[in-house]
């Protein structure tokens, strides 16, 4: 038995053993999620206790070094870990920005005391994070941000907007981008910041989307003290660091389109249409648009799996986050429509307890966003046709 | 197993495209075709295939091959896909190799080391119809005697007209029987095709074919199953090259961009074409992991390998058709030119997308593997 065996037979004995009942399953929607942070909502008590089991592990962050509260794990086993927990329909026992993108920020460029102070918080669960970036003028032209940090010795006063800040009105530290230097080109004034969303002086103001309810909010700071130990990064280097965290954000979003979420396809339309006597959807020209969806979601959940590769082998291209995150949103949209193709009429229903709220055409429009967000497909074009083939004034 | 190449395969990966850019690039099939070349191939290029090892990867190394695996095989598919090289490696040195390592032991050694030597052609007889369609095999063979005879008519046969020997799949009693069968036998015949891409692929009828009972490849009745993966095993090597051949034609394409001018400037610089262009090699690099996803999932002998592979050839296809329409489109009226070689990729990967199942062949395996 290899150790990578022995890995194995240890880790589904363990999952076995302490993923509950409850925590197994498709996750239906967001607020089944667990985001943890000060307020943390459960949907059942069973969540807080397979939060607890997987972030006393480091599970929550399998690849992070046990110092830091990680799981220590090498890549193989971290593919060995999700692919056990994929066998047993385990759910992510947290949903955390903190993991997806601050982390990896904090480990790249963050200081020792920053990593302590912040990154086992994050494994465990115990914080939750918002992130400010987008602004009502910086959208597609991120750089352009025009929220003010002035200089006061050992803080900054830090004044502006945030707009698009996803659960603004729900976490509890912020990782902003704040002009420092208003006279340096626009790469290269801009810092990276974190604070205490309940510091005074910061409010939000939640956003509704063509899906109704969203998770966006407006963030507003009016004199707001920061401190200047929490800045990560070099003074006026914020871009870089934003830039590095952008990559997870992208490989974040692209993998939407590679969790899909839920009941497989083929299954929501067969359950609603039904099947011709030889077991096929009974939509023959819907199948067949299914069908080619799947193939390529199968290849893109391919492509995730051989980017992760590349990064470990060293062989990985920086742009190849903007490819994942143009090609993963893309796909979710075309999932989508699909879902609602599947789903006929009934999906178009948009209140009451048999739609779930109108959960189909809510995720629908929801996922509209995802080729806006992060950046947008068009940014992303932009930075593969600069960075990865290298074409004439792009 | 990542989806990364090891050392030795990148190692292989160099071997292939040097050798080929070398003694085989696509001037060696423009030769080929503008001679009017009676076999369409050249088998002193595949006995070169054979000192190399090329032609052995996946032949044990008792049998003079490399024994090797899939993701080695598919390596040089995929070179042979860049240069549009007519080779019997796909039709001998994977499809009848593979069916030939479940023959029985005086198969094997007879054939096998001859492969791997780049000394025989052994080509695989499946199609019927104008479609890929193993599951809807007519050809009948009913025993006779000690042995069978074999009724029937093949089509797509790769280097069929070049072979050394045919196996045939034909349906007995109780399920398929894969047959080994003399070309010279009475009752053969053997129809070379011309194809759009300049490969070679032949016709072959079977009539009153009176085979002995060794000519049977493993068990009567039981040939589906070492059949499948063959055709497995080939598909994802179909893929491979057209990896090889999407991605070359794109490579040339952004060549082009870089250096032709129109209204005064490159025409790399219009934003039409670089979103198109991004766009494409986003196509081509997800292309890229679906045929490495199979090539391991078939070396790891993974469950669901099969549904990879289908994955795999259905969107290896529908990429390198973009691809190498684009490639045209992008060439404008000079990738309409016989003279440039955007056009030798088009056609190349035609014939690959028919091969061995089209995007809507293995897009239906994924649905009925999904239930639906």
């Amino acid at each position: 038995m290899t150790d990578l065996d022995a890995f194995r037979a240890e880790t589904r004995a363990w999952l076995e053993a302490n993923c509950p009942a409850e925590c197994r399953g498709p996750v239906e929607s967001d607020e089944d999620r667990v985001w943890g942070g000060r307020n943390a909502v459960f949907p059942t008590p069973a969540h807080k206790v397979w939060l607890d089991r997987m972030g006393a592990r480091g599970w929550t962050a399998p690849e992070w070094p046990t110092e830091y509260g990680g799981g220590g794990l090498s890549r193989e086993q971290a593919k060995v870990l999700n692919s056990e927990m994929r066998r047993i329909d385990a759910q992510a026992p947290l949903a955390s920005f903190g993991v997806w993108m601050l982390g990896p920020a904090l480990l790249a460029f963050g200081t020792e005391e920053q990593k302590q102070r912040f990154l086992p918080e994050i494994v465990r669960g115990e914080i939750r994070w918002c992130q400010g970036y987008s602004e009502p003028g910086a959208g597609s032209d991120l750089a352009a941000i025009q929220t003010r940090a002035e200089d006061r010795g050992d803080h900054w006063i830090v004044n502006g907007q945030k707009v698009w800040t996803s659960y603004a009105d729900k976490a509890d530290w912020i990782f902003c981008l704040v002009r420092t230097d208003p006279e340096a080109p626009k790469h290269l004034g801009i810092s990276f910041v974190l604070f205490d969303m309940a510091t005074k002086g910061v409010s939000t103001r939640p956003i509704t989307l063509i899906s109704g309810k969203s998770p966006f909010c407006e963030t507003f700071f009016d004199d707001v003290r920061v401190e200047k130990a929490n800045l990560v990064g070099t003074l006026n280097r914020g871009w870089d660091v934003a830039k590095h965290l952008l990559a997870h954000e992208r490989t974040m979003i692209g993998a939407m389109g590679e969790l899909g979420g839920g009941r497989p396809l083929g299954q929501v339309a067969t359950g609603s249409i039904g099947t011709d006597d030889d077991g096929r959807l009974d939509e023959p020209m819907l199948r067949a648009r299914i069908a080619e969806m799947e193939v390529d979601a199968a290849a893109f959940r391919l492509a995730m799996e051989r980017a992760g590769d590349q990064v470990k082998a060293g062989q990985a291209h920086p742009a190849i986050a903007s490819m994942l995150k143009y090609y993963g949103s893309e796909l979710n949209k075309r999932r989508h429509e699909l879902l609602m193709a599947a789903g006929g009429s009934d999906a178009l229903e948009w209140e009451g307890e048999r739609s779930r709220g109108g959960k189909a055409a809510r995720d629908w429009l929801r996922t509209k966003a995802n080729s806006i967000e992060g950046g947008t497909s068009e940014v992303q074009l932009n930075i593969i046709a600069k960075h990865l083939l290298q074409l004439p004034g792009a | 197993m990542p989806l990364i190449l090891t050392e030795e395969q990148t190692m292989l990966k160099e071997a292939a495209d040097g050798f080929l850019n070398e003694h085989a690039p696509i001037a060696h099939l423009r030769k080929l075709r503008d001679s009017r070349d009676a076999d369409g191939v050249s088998r002193d290029l595949w006995r070169a295939f054979g000192e190399m090892g090329f032609a052995g990867i996946i032949i044990p190394e008792e049998h003079g091959g490399s024994g090797l695996g899939a993701v080695e095989a598919g390596v040089m598919a995929e070179a042979l896909g860049r240069t549009l090289t007519p080779s019997p490696f796909l039709g001998s040195g994977v499809l009848s190799a593979t069916v030939l390592k479940g023959g029985s032991v005086e198969q094997q050694a007879a054939w096998l080391p001859r492969i791997a030597a780049g000394e025989a052609i052994v080509s695989l007889a499946v199609d019927e119809g104008a479609k890929h369609a193993p599951a809807r095999i007519a050809t009948t063979a009913e025993r006779s005697g000690n042995g069978f005879r074999l009724n029937g008519a093949k089509g797509f046969v790769l280097d069929g007209h070049v072979a050394d020997a045919v196996i045939v799949a034909a349906k007995t009693e109780n399920g398929l029987t894969l047959f080994l069968v003399d070309p010279k036998t009475a009752g053969v015949e053997i129809e070379r095709t011309v194809m759009v891409d300049a490969h070679n692929a032949a016709r072959v009828t079977l009539t009153d074919v009176e085979v002995d009972a060794d000519a049977v490849i493993g068990s009567v009745d039981g040939g589906e199953a070492l059949l499948e993966g063959a055709l497995n095993l080939g598909r994802a090597c179909a893929a491979a090259s057209l990896n090889g051949a999407g991605d070359q034609a794109f490579q040339t394409t952004m060549a082009y961009l870089r250096t032709r001018k129109q209204f005064g400037k490159l025409i790399g610089e219009f934003q039409a074409l670089q979103h198109r262009s991004a766009h494409l090699f986003s196509e081509i690099e997800i292309a890229r992991a679906a045929v490495m996803g199979a090539l391991t999932a078939l070396d790891a002998g993974r469950e669901n390998a099969a549904l990879i592979v289908s994955v795999a050839k259905a969107k290896a296809g529908r990429v390198a058709e973009l691809a190498v329409q684009e490639a045209v489109q992008m060439h404008g009226g000079v990738g309409m030119t016989d003279e440039y070689d955007v056009g030798l990729f088009m056609k190349r990967v035609r014939v690959l997308n028919e091969l061995l199942g089209d995007a809507g062949f293995h897009q239906e395996r994924m649905a009925r593997a999904q239930g639906f």
